[in-house]
């Protein structure tokens, strides 16, 4: 798309002169403040989706800058530029076909050396580099002392030393990416070479290339990337080569097993040789905040208790103030908005008016609610995120999380759907890494929600008056076994089981910055308006337009004929066509279960509670298969929309479903088999 | 840097042990993206956590770095005996 705009140079073409639109690549390894400066440069003019195909974030904004505008692509933070994993793939494929004007790579002073890995790999891609000396005042405060002229001399591009959070520098580090596009500045670059010892062979490779590479890859970067075994580009030669060349390769390649780690070290070597000059370091043995603050934050023990004193705080926050402000906006804005339209309709069919107050303002009305409970998970993630503290938390916990096929990150956004798994599906998004993400959403919707838990509550002692809480407890327990048996299942068979390193960077500690929070929030929740939001109000439109049409009840209605239809798969466990119907309109809302019950069961028009009439129809075992499906049955609407909004393919969610489907009706009929055993059944 | 203690997993390390990486058990990926964070042979890392059960935390050319303990496993390094690394914070 930015082709075009890009070959034409000022000149050739008189349309578009000086005035095309220069594209600016930010990349960055993780926690080097890559998202404040995106967030500084293109203030709330931001776009947010996924990459194609993938389920990796996109952002892109605008910057505006001396009366011109910059595109700006956030890449995704990425500590190099294998083919290992998806964000990497995606950052190197974007600066080698969309070729941006500029990559700005935003350097993490504090940790000098490991941060330059990724400029190493950049410098091999074809697009200028500019260099942003990023958390200089972390850097002097911890006594590290960084000459950016030097480091600038040596490396052949340009550093700007900044402090992203306090936006100092930017102005700078834009004025030189501008004199670097307008060729002022110059931009040439001492590359890394491969270690002494391997130089013949990369040059052998070389020859073997030469002619056979297509744009917009370069020989040598490719004879690099077959030396370190890159997957990708292996794939790809094996297509470009005639098979006697591919040959060659492959008989050079066999010989030097340890290409990548020769590649490595003289990465390495060369950022020795950087930082020798323009690193001027304190003597070794200061003990650092961080570490103190990890003596108790990653300790085995403490560290839990730390962590589960901070989740438990999250909770009480989300239903000290969340709660409330929930109750509010349902009272006085969507039943009061109900209120004026019913009134507004009198004398319309009773249809019209089930769908616009049920549907269009439930299904806005249901959105509007989430709003408070998602702000204030999103700011909480803010601050674990910007503070260093998610990394801690990831870690105690890993252990706990491998038998699921998951690794610690995905804890705490599973935690979170204890409350709602909305937000349990939004916080997938701290973890970063392409499967681990997905599982995660995957699965969230397996956490027992408190919509689910209110019904089982007032179910449970239905139909277990002498062991609720047994009953209870059971279910929890049945539902966290299904999500470790899911887990576990999906990540052998449809995520390739494949055993990703566990190594994760902990950052230092920062003091949160309200204001790259506030920015995170505002972005997330509007995202959340955009992407879900249209789809809880389509869905519920939906449903409560089957449920109304065409008498006006529920209990003739379209919903209830599904429900009819889908009671052969009811009897085997017991359950009859009102149980289904309730089921069904459940996946607006799973507390609906008990409203769609109560009206099915007449509570109103007869003289016996709700109560009274499901034990009439139904027995304990059956009423126990009902909640074992009520619990696994299919994500509710806000979720799936969560889940859309999130991984922007309908692929996997249908998946979902149907996995979801098959298991609580599977489950259903199995205990409902083993309770009617038992001689539950009467 | 003094003497050294002879070749041992990275596992094998006690809290506050240090270390030099000799070589890395594992395929090209698994390399690849240890050096990516910093591991490759002949860098100096200090063990910060090691309870014998669990990741560790280790520190590696400036950064703290969690490890998991399959990871580490395959990770030789050459201890050091006298703990006179140049490069890294001591830890507690």
């Amino acid at each position: 798309m930015e082709q075009a705009r890009r070959i034409s140079s000022p000149g050739e073409d008189p349309i578009v002169p000086e005035d095309r639109v220069i594209t600016v690549a930010l990349a960055g390894q993780p926690n080097a403040g890559k998202s404040t400066v995106f967030n500084v440069l293109t203030g709330l003019d931001q776009h947010v989706g996924n990459w194609p195909g993938k389920t990796v974030e996109k952002r892109e904004g605008i910057c505006r800058l001396n009366e011109k505008d910059l595109r700006i692509i956030d890449l995704p933070g990425t500590y190099a530029l294998s083919a290992a994993c998806a964000e990497e793939r995606v950052a190197r494929d974007f600066i080698l076909r969309e070729r941006p004007d500029v990559v700005v790579v935003i350097v993490d002073a504090t940790a000098l050396q490991r941060s330059l890995y990724l400029v190493a790999e950049l410098l091999w891609l074809p697009a200028p580099v500019v260099l942003g000396l990023n958390m200089m005042d972390v850097a002097e405060r911890h006594g590290v002392r960084i000459e950016p002229d030097v480091l600038q001399a040596a490396l052949g591009i340009p550093v700007v030393p900044m402090v992203a959070r306090r936006n100092q520098g930017i102005r700078e580090l834009m004025s030189a990416v501008q004199d670097v596009v307008r060729g002022v500045r110059p931009c040439v670059p001492r590359r890394p070479a491969i270690r002494q010892d391997h130089r013949r062979e990369l040059e052998s490779l070389c020859r073997v290339l030469t002619g056979q590479v297509p744009a917009p890859y370069a020989d040598e970067w490719v004879a690099l990337k077959l030396l370190e075994g890159d997957e990708e580009i292996t794939a790809l030669a094996g297509e470009w080569l005639s098979s006697e060349r591919w040959q060659a390769i492959e008989t050079i390649l066999a010989q030097h097993e340890d290409g990548v780690v020769a590649i490595a070290s003289g990465r390495y070597e060369w950022i020795g040789r950087m930082v020798r000059a323009a690193l001027v370091r304190p003597g070794a043995g200061q003990v650092t905040v961080t570490e103190k603050l990890d003596r108790v934050a990653t300790h085995p023990v403490l560290g839990l208790l730390v962590l589960l004193g901070l989740l438990g705080s999250l909770f009480w926050v989300t239903y000290a103030i969340g709660t409330p402000l929930q109750r509010w906006l349902d009272a006085s804005v969507v039943h009061a908005g109900a209120h004026q339209v019913r009134a507004a309709l009198v004398g319309r069919p009773a249809w019209v008016t089930g769908v616009l107050v049920g549907g269009v303002i439930g299904g806005a009305g249901t959105a509007l609610t989430l709003l408070p409970i998602l702000v204030i998970f999103f700011a909480a993630f803010g601050v674990l995120e910007d503070t260093g503290y998610m990394t801690r938390g990831a870690y105690v916990v890993d252990r706990f999380m491998h038998p699921i096929g998951l690794h610690g990150k995905s804890f705490l956004p599973l935690c979170l759907g204890f409350g709602c798994n909305v937000p349990a599906v939004f916080g997938a998004r701290t973890i970063g890494d392409g499967p681990q993400r997905l599982l995660t959403v995957l699965l969230a919707p397996l956490v027992p929600c408190s919509a689910r838990m209110a019904v089982i509550i007032v179910l449970a002692p239905v139909f277990f008056p002498d062991h609720p809480a047994v009953v209870v407890w059971g279910l929890v327990t049945l539902n966290l076994a299904v999500l470790a048996l899911m887990g576990r299942a999906l990540r052998r068979f449809a995520l390739g089981g494949k055993h990703l390193p566990f190594i994760m960077e902990l950052p230092l500690y920062h003091v949160p910055h309200a204001g790259s929070i506030a920015r995170s929030v505002w972005h997330r929740t509007l995202a959340f308006i955009r992407n879900a939001g249209i789809v809880i109000l389509a869905g519920a439109v939906i449903v409560w337009t089957l449920s109304t049409l065409p008498a006006g009840r529920i209990e003739s209605s379209y919903l209830a004929a599904l429900g009819r239809t889908m009671a052969p798969a009811g009897a085997l466990l017991g359950l009859d066509w009102r149980m289904m119907t309730a089921l069904l309109s459940s996946f607006v809302a799973k507390e609906n279960t008990i409203a769609t019950l109560g009206v099915l069961y007449d509570v109103t028009g007869g003289d016996r509670t709700l109560d009274e009439s499901i034990k009439g129809t139904l027995t304990p075992a059956a009423g126990l298969a009902m909640m074992v499906v009520q619990m696994l049955f299919i994500p509710c609407l806000a979720t799936v929309a969560a889940m859309r909004a999130e991984l922007r393919a309908w692929r996997w969610i249908v998946v979902e479903i149907v996995l979801l489907l098959v298991a609580s009706f599977a489950l259903g009929a199995l205990v409902y088999r083993v309770a009617l055993v038992l001689g539950l059944g009467a | 840097m003094g003497e050294h203690g002879g070749v041992k997993r990275l596992t094998d390390l006690p809290a506050g042990g240090r270390g030099v990486v000799r070589c890395l058990k594992g395929g090209k990926d698994f390399v690849a993206r240890m050096a990516a964070f910093g591991f490759t042979t002949g860098t100096e890392v200090a063990v910060g956590q090691n309870y014998g059960h669990g990741p560790l935390i280790v520190s590696v050319r400036d950064t703290r770095v969690a490890l998991g303990r399959g990871e580490a496993h395959k990770v030789m390094v050459e201890e050091s005996v006298d703990g006179t690394g140049p490069e890294n914070q001591q830890p507690g």
